[in-house]
């Protein structure tokens, strides 16, 4: 059933990110940056959790659950450290991501073959 | 025979194929919903058979995606599913680990540290910045109103 849910919210939030790119003038990294901000303020306002927890990775797999970890974890910076987790807080709970992919980028780069222009 | 400009039109749209708008949106639910079913599967598997807590599970069936997504970048596969798939794999977060993975292997040629390195964030570092930006946001506003 939880396949069946992330199946659905995962569809789904793709297939907005679809219609963006097809009737507006947005382009890829600009959808990108807007999942991951709108993530970010639905995490904020407690409107993600709930969705992440029925859906799974439904919820969590799309850029807003990016976004979503980000607000999460910068929330649990500042309670855990205070003030100083506004600084800490939102890379602390990017740095999976961001590093796998990183280093992952950078493997892929000294073995695979650059493309001819 | 003459037909009316209204006739016309409904029979142009009988005649054209569906729109690629909604073959396109089709095609994104269909692959972005596998892509996190079998994201759902790795989370599975990492609680279950690792025992990882729900949040560690989490952060490694990210990692997962995006080194597999590397992995079919640096073959060129990716691009072939990416091709079809539109928003499908680009609103996953395997549109951020190949954002990443396309500019470092297509600048390598201009060396590994002024190409590759430099170039690395090129597509994705919007994405960090705002996102970055946004959860500073949220931070302050947290921290002010005593939300944590």
């Amino acid at each position: 059933m939880i396949f069946l849910k992330a199946f659905l919210i995962g569809g789904l939030i793709c297939v907005i990110g679809q219609i963006l790119i097809d009737t507006t003038k947005l382009t890829p990294a600009r959808i990108l940056v807007l999942f991951v901000v709108l993530g970010v303020v639905l995490g904020g306002v407690g409107l993600y959790e709930p969705l992440s927890k029925w859906a799974g990775a439904g919820a969590n797999v799309p850029l807003t659950g990016f976004g979503n970890v980000l607000a999460q974890g910068t929330k649990k910076a500042i309670g855990e450290d205070g003030w100083i987790g506004i600084i800490t807080g939102p890379l602390s709970s990017g740095a999976a991501g961001i590093t796998a992919a990183l280093l992952s980028g950078l493997a892929v780069s000294f073995v695979a073959k650059p493309k001819e222009k | 025979m003459s037909i009316s400009k209204k006739q016309y039109s409904k029979m142009a749209e009988k005649a054209s194929p569906p729109s690629p708008k909604l073959k396109n949106s089709l095609k994104a639910f269909l692959i972005g919903g596998l892509i996190c079913c079998i994201g759902q599967g790795l989370f599975e598997v990492y609680s279950i058979y690792f025992s990882l807590s729900e949040d560690n599970a989490k952060i490694c069936v990210s990692i997962t995606l995006i080194v597999l997504t590397a992995v079919l970048t640096g073959i060129g596969v990716f691009d072939k599913i990416a091709k079809h798939a539109g928003a499908g794999t680009i609103v996953p977060i395997t549109g951020f680990a190949n954002a990443v993975v396309s500019p470092a292997m297509e600048f390598t040629a201009e060396g590994h540290i002024l190409g590759t390195a430099a170039n690395i964030f090129k597509m994705a570092g919007p994405v960090i910045v705002y996102g970055t930006a946004a959860a500073f946001v949220y931070g302050l506003i947290v921290y002010i109103f005593k939300l944590y």
